[in-house]
């Protein structure tokens, strides 16, 4: 880096933004193993207690782990579903000469454009009809679908500026169509593949209205849904609870995070080098 | 493997590109298809190879019918103007691909892509990525992958177009010796005259979707059928004047000169206007029917001399000389002229008489 600037007001520039905002992390973690007495800074007694729910039910709510498996099977459905048809669909939009294609390109656009909680009551009336309401099938299906458009537009992105030849070629060395996808268009659109999936999974991770409003029973519930439900009570709710949860919430996200924030660093990335 | 073009007609959309067209490429012959850009030649390329569906006639593989057999099944080998090397693989990767997707069996592929880098000499770069090699090795990747099956020809899209001016020689000679050493038919695209007059066994020359002559490079250069091919072929470029045939002469006003016509244009009537083709290498200082003219550019190549002469009507003659005198500069008047045996005449149309 070159010098021909200094470093120090910029430096002190973003420390005094970033501080408040470290803050609150620090303090988000520290109010989950403390207490404080009200109206005071400086915790007073050190306790485990926030963090009961790991080892036993509050009352009536189901265990948090049931919460948590909920979540990770919701987040990876949708993240399954999201990354096998937008990869196929949008090859399909990018390349293959299918009938109203371009009626179809301006269909996903528009439901991209869609704000998804408009359809929120229909989408609860026609659950309930099928049978679906209250289960994991129905909400999964329906965050997928609504995260699909995007899916698609960011992958078509991706096929279409793989260059042709590279499928020519494969036709020509006798693979079939789908082995050309298969084999050498889709490592090409790995860089986006691998950032939609992880897109996928944390908008999974922290959907909340879609469960909270078509999953909300005990069983199926998500975590987001389980820690909402926490202070939704007016008489009795407890704040360092309500921490700890977020915390444990926010954990695996930031686990995710730190191992694939180079994938994710790499979805403007794409394409190949000539 | 012959390969036939039977009354091969190719649309998109509502555009003819080809119409009628009927080529044949002989077992075991290099022919070049030469023409500008948007002559159809490429079109014609991928309609051999079936990237391209033919909309009217037929493409025929050693007599037999292929025209609707899919591409993965016709056996073809193709070399891109992009190389189309897999970004992904490795060089040994890239070449097994075809044989990958046939499943043979994993020694077969290790002997076979050995043998194939030997023929192209990139032995030692097996363990690469297309992105470490430079233009020619690429293109030496390519030429092993469309070969490692052994296609019953092997088609080649323009394969100069993206090296360097020596790479391009050097390649050149290396894709003509590997097709000679595996005595295989091949069909190489260009634009490009001499790549075309050098690499090839026979050219045709393309226009609009037409094939104009199908003929061996000496034959063409020295009696191409029409103006067009006359132009094309050669470098520097033949040069035109207008001409008109009276009482058995032949007069170019321009250069206001008159011999008497060369045999081959004795029967047309008074008052024919023809087109005089001459190349350069025949407007030279010593020919008795002299065209004088003032230099008007010089281009020094080293072992010639290029001179742009500017006639008195402004008309354009070319002349190409040895290097042995020191170059004439810009301005400089010069009495220069032409051999009739050694010209060629066009008529109206274009045909050579």
């Amino acid at each position: 880096m070159s010098h021909n600037f200094k470093n120090w007001p910029i430096v002190t520039g973003l420390t005094l933004v970033t501080i408040p905002i470290l803050f609150m992390y620090v303090f988000l973690f520290v109010d989950t193993v403390t207490d404080t007495r009200p109206g005071e800074m400086i915790p007073n007694r050190f306790t485990l207690e926030h963090w009961r729910f790991l080892w036993e039910n509050i009352e009536g709510k189901a265990s948090v782990w049931l919460a948590m498996l909920n979540t990770m099977i919701f987040a990876s459905s949708v993240t399954l579903i999201v990354l096998s048809v937008s990869s196929t669909a949008s090859y399909a939009i990018s390349r293959l000469n299918i009938p109203f294609r371009k009626e179809f390109m301006a269909g996903i656009l528009m439901l991209h454009a869609f704000p998804s909680i408009t359809l929120i009551i229909a989408i609860f009336l026609i659950l309930q009809m099928v049978g679906l309401y209250n289960t994991l099938i129905g909400v999964i299906l329906v965050k997928a679908s609504l995260q699909l458009p995007l899916g698609i537009w960011i992958m078509k992105g991706f096929y279409d500026s793989v260059p042709w030849e590279i499928e020519m070629a494969g036709i020509q060395d006798g693979a079939s169509r789908f082995t050309v996808w298969y084999r050498l268009v889709l490592p090409q659109v790995r860089p986006g593949f691998f950032a939609l999936g992880l897109f996928s999974f944390l908008e999974g991770w922290s959907e909340y209205i879609l469960p909270a409003v078509l999953a909300p029973a005990n069983d199926v519930q998500m975590l987001s849904v389980y820690l909402a439900s926490l202070i939704a009570d007016d008489q009795h709710f407890d704040f360092n609870l309500f921490k700890s949860v977020g915390l444990f919430y926010a954990i695996p996200v930031i686990i995710f995070y730190l191992f694939f924030q180079d994938k994710l660093m790499n979805i403007y990335g794409g394409g190949t080098k000539g | 493997m012959e390969i036939v073009l039977e009354n091969f007609t190719k649309r998109f959309g509502d555009l003819t590109v080809i119409e009628n067209m009927n080529l044949k490429i002989k077992e075991g012959e290099m022919l070049a298809l030469l023409g500008p850009s948007g002559c159809g030649k490429s079109t014609t390329l991928f309609a051999i190879c079936g990237i391209h569906r033919v909309d009217e006639g037929r493409v025929l593989f050693g007599g037999q019918d292929v025209t609707r057999v899919p591409t993965q099944q016709r056996n073809i080998g193709v070399v891109f103007q992009s190389y189309a090397l897999y970004p992904h693989m490795t060089v040994a990767q890239n070449i097994a691909f075809p044989l990958t997707v046939r499943h043979e069996d994993k020694q077969t592929i290790k002997k076979k892509v050995g043998e194939m880098a030997e023929l192209v000499h990139i032995e030692e770069l097996l363990g690469r990525r297309p992105e470490q090699l430079s233009g020619g090795q690429q293109q030496r990747v390519a030429l092993a992958r469309a070969l490692i099956r052994k296609p019953g020809a092997l088609l080649l899209d323009e394969p100069l177009a993206n090296l360097d001016a020596k790479l391009r020689l050097e390649m050149r000679s290396e894709i003509r010796r590997v097709q000679l050493e595996t005595g295989i038919s091949a069909v190489l695209v260009t634009h490009d005259q001499v790549e075309a007059m050098s690499m090839s066994d026979r050219i045709a020359i393309m226009k609009d979707g037409k094939i104009l002559q199908v003929a061996s490079p000496n034959e063409m250069y020295q009696r191409p059928e029409n103006d067009f091919i006359a132009g094309f072929l050669g470098n520097p470029p033949i040069a035109f004047l207008d001409g008109i045939i009276s009482a058995g002469n032949v007069k170019i006003s321009s250069g206001n000169i008159e011999f008497p016509c060369p045999e081959n244009i004795e029967k047309h009537p008074d008052g024919t206007h023809i087109s005089v083709g001459i190349r350069p290498e025949f407007y030279q200082p010593g020919n008795p029917y002299k065209i004088p003219g003032t230099v008007s550019f010089v281009e020094i190549q080293g072992r010639e001399n290029l001179y742009d002469i500017k006639l008195k009507d402004g008309n354009l003659l070319r002349s190409i000389q040895s290097a042995n005198v020191s170059p004439l500069s810009p301005g400089t008047k010069v009495d220069w002229g032409v051999n009739p045996e050694q010209l060629f005449f066009f008529d109206n149309s274009g045909k050579r008489l």
